[in-house]
């Protein structure tokens, strides 16, 4: 305890009230830090237990799903219900989609946004702020808004029921907007004496943003990655409305198609199928933890 | 943010400029070669753009003006016939007897989804604000239902929540009979609200903390010496130096409130009866499950007016709020 303190102490943090405090006796302030501790611990509930139940559950066999009294863990685990979750639907094939649709949008959105926010940061050209408006606006309007019309667009051209929707428009309207909002910020706030140098070697644009500017971008370019990849992987408005084949469903739609004949839910399968959705994006969360919370902060983004 | 955009951009004074922005200079040097360094820099400009201006025509501004056009005329689901009828779907929306629940519903959802998530977001920040052993482990604990996707977080909660669910399980322990939470049209709605709080709160925390932590610390020391208590000095100094971050975090979580279609479709899918049948369910209905292409567009049309107003009110304050900003 008093190591910590000194090292509180020490600290050039920005501190809050309660730190400037006046020295208070010892005992006072570890009651405070154990009353903060509890706080902290009985918020944190509703924020950890459904995950956790969520996984115990898929391993409880059906008729102990809503056991009374209430237990987290069973005593005879069982795999049926992940069999089942892949065998009630194409549930891999699924998987797959969701994830190489995730994948293709990632670099896509990388590569435009990284383009256009380096134009919009770093080149000169007539209308160009007139033309960056435009493209704000992508961030305005809500996809909810769009998907009528696009609906109908994408049907007159015949992809309804493919993957194209979904692909191209999370790839270049509202996620890549935002994406290419925040590689201009960046691009902006970069040294421009980089550049110059390369210019005068006869370096042309192309040659700037992909040797010089791309690989000082790396943090701007994971936050990108992350949200965009988040984004297409969560969509769910978008296939609904699209998508009627599932051997086509993404992964949150085909969640909610674990249903029997009568239309109930099939409680353990479905947590199951969730919980496989949701624990290898927690992982590399938990892994990459920084560059999430940076990226998310960054976009100030929707909920 | 578009007094950046203009400042990067100065204004040309040369009459002749209009095609070659920067300096002076491109008048003579035309005369020898057409591609002169900033025609070619231009040229790369546009070229850079293109396929995000071509993604934002063809998949935001193209829609919108469709929708407009849609919602001015009635939809021949059989024929694919549009033919117009004026303003009738907007005088629709007067007579519409469900709008009036729908926007309430809507009112509802998105003031107690930003009420709860400010408070919760600044209360979880102002705590997580100090150095103590295990401060990442709860930030991180805090900030990863972001995370999980929201069908999945959504379908969990709705578990939990059935009348025979978890958190009426766990009642029942201490002697509560729980309501039917999301079968109940007293209850459906709070339901809502918290799990969509719940699972995106981690967000404002971290913009608070970030805000928090940019408060200089020179403020507290001389508010401690002038004798001010903790609590003097949160509201007197901490509040109105985070306020712009208080403003924007509240109208990003309205906005985004106003988009949420899955947690809706997912818990409650509107019900019971309307009461959780919030505007951009009922697009999604009108639109794909009864298939009034008009009056889904017109709704449409109106769930972007708000979310339109909302974000120049945003900009509008933050201007005001410069002073604080920097």
């Amino acid at each position: 305890m008093r190591t910590e303190t000194l090292a509180e102490a020490q600290t050039t943090s920005p501190a809050t009230p309660s730190q400037i405090a006046t020295p208070r006796p010892r005992q006072g302030r570890i009651l405070r830090r154990v009353v903060l501790y509890v706080a902290l611990s009985v918020l944190a509930l509703p924020f950890v237990v459904p995950t956790i139940w969520m996984v115990a559950s898929s391993f409880k066999p059906l008729d102990q799903i809503f056991a009374a009294p209430p237990s987290i863990f069973t005593a005879t685990p069982t795999w049926d219900a992940y069999v089942e979750a892949f065998g009630f639907q194409p549930f891999a094939r699924q998987y797959g989609n969701s994830v190489y649709i995730a994948v293709v949008v990632t670099l896509i959105a990388l590569l435009v946004s990284s383009l256009a926010g380096y134009a919009f940061a770093r080149i000169r050209f007539p209308g160009q702020n007139a033309l960056f408006l435009v493209v704000l606006v992508g961030l305005l309007v809500p996809g909810e808004v769009t998907i009528v019309p696009l609906f109908q667009m994408f049907k007159s051209v015949g992809l309804i029921n493919t993957h194209w929707p979904l692909i191209l428009v999370t790839a270049l309207a509202a996620p890549c907007v935002l994406a290419t909002f925040i590689m201009r910020q960046f691009f902006i706030a970069l040294p421009v004496e980089l550049e110059e140098a390369a210019r005068l070697d006869g370096l042309g644009r192309l040659a700037i943003w992909w040797q010089i500017c791309l690989p000082l971008a790396k943090p701007a370019l994971s936050a990108v990655a992350i949200l965009t990849f988040l984004a297409s992987w969560n969509l769910y408005l978008e296939p609904t409305v699209y998508l009627t084949s599932p051997d086509l469903f993404t992964l949150p739609q085909a969640l909610t198609r674990y249903t029997d004949a009568y239309g109930g839910e099939m409680w353990n399968t479905q947590l199951a199928a969730a919980t496989m959705t949701v624990v290898p994006v927690l992982v590399v969360f938990l892994i990459a933890q920084r560059q999430f919370v940076e990226g998310l902060a960054h976009s100030g983004l929707k909920g | 943010m578009t007094m950046t955009v203009s400042s990067t951009m100065p204004r040309e004074a040369s009459p002749d400029a209009s095609r070659g922005v920067g300096g002076p200079g491109p008048v003579r040097r035309r005369a020898k070669r057409f591609w002169t360094m900033r025609r070619r820099d231009a040229a790369a400009g546009y070229l850079f753009i293109a396929p995000q201006l071509a993604g934002v025509l063809l998949f935001v501004l193209i829609p919108v003006g469709l929708a407009i056009v849609y919602s001015l005329n009635k939809w021949n689901i059989f024929t694919g016939q549009l033919s117009f009828v004026g303003g009738s779907n907007y005088a629709a929306l007067a007579a519409d007897p469900q709008l009036p629940s729908v926007l309430g519903a809507t009112a509802v959802f998105s003031l107690g989804v930003v009420v709860l998530n400010i408070a919760l977001g600044l209360g979880l920040a102002v705590m997580l604000n100090r150095r103590f052993r295990g401060v990442t482990f709860f930030r991180t604990l805090f900030f990863s239902p972001v995370v999980i996707s929201v069908v999945a977080w959504t379908l969990v909660w709705g578990f939990l929540l059935q009348d025979n669910g978890g958190i009426n399980a766990v009642l029942a322990q201490i002697g509560i009979h729980g309501p039917n939470w999301l079968q109940d049209g007293s209850t459906a709605m709070g339901a809502v609200i918290v799990t969509q709080v719940i699972r995106s709160v981690g967000v404002n925390m971290v913009l608070f903390l970030s805000a928090l932590q940019g408060v200089p610390s020179e403020l507290y020391e001389a508010a401690r010496i002038d004798g001010a208590g903790s609590r003097t000095i949160f509201t007197r100094i901490t509040l109105p130096l985070i306020s712009p971050t208080l403003l924007l975090t509240g109208i990003i979580t309205i906005v985004g409130a106003l988009q949420a279609f899955a947690q809706i479709a997912v818990l409650t899918e509107g019900g019971p009866a309307l009461s959780t049948t919030v505007l951009v369910y009922y697009v999604f209905q009108q639109a794909f499950t009864f298939n009034n292409i008009g009056y889904g567009s017109t709704l449409a049309l109106m769930l972007l007016t708000f979310v339109m107003l909302l974000t120049v009110l945003q900009w509008q304050l933050r201007r005001r709020w410069v002073f604080y900003e920097n």
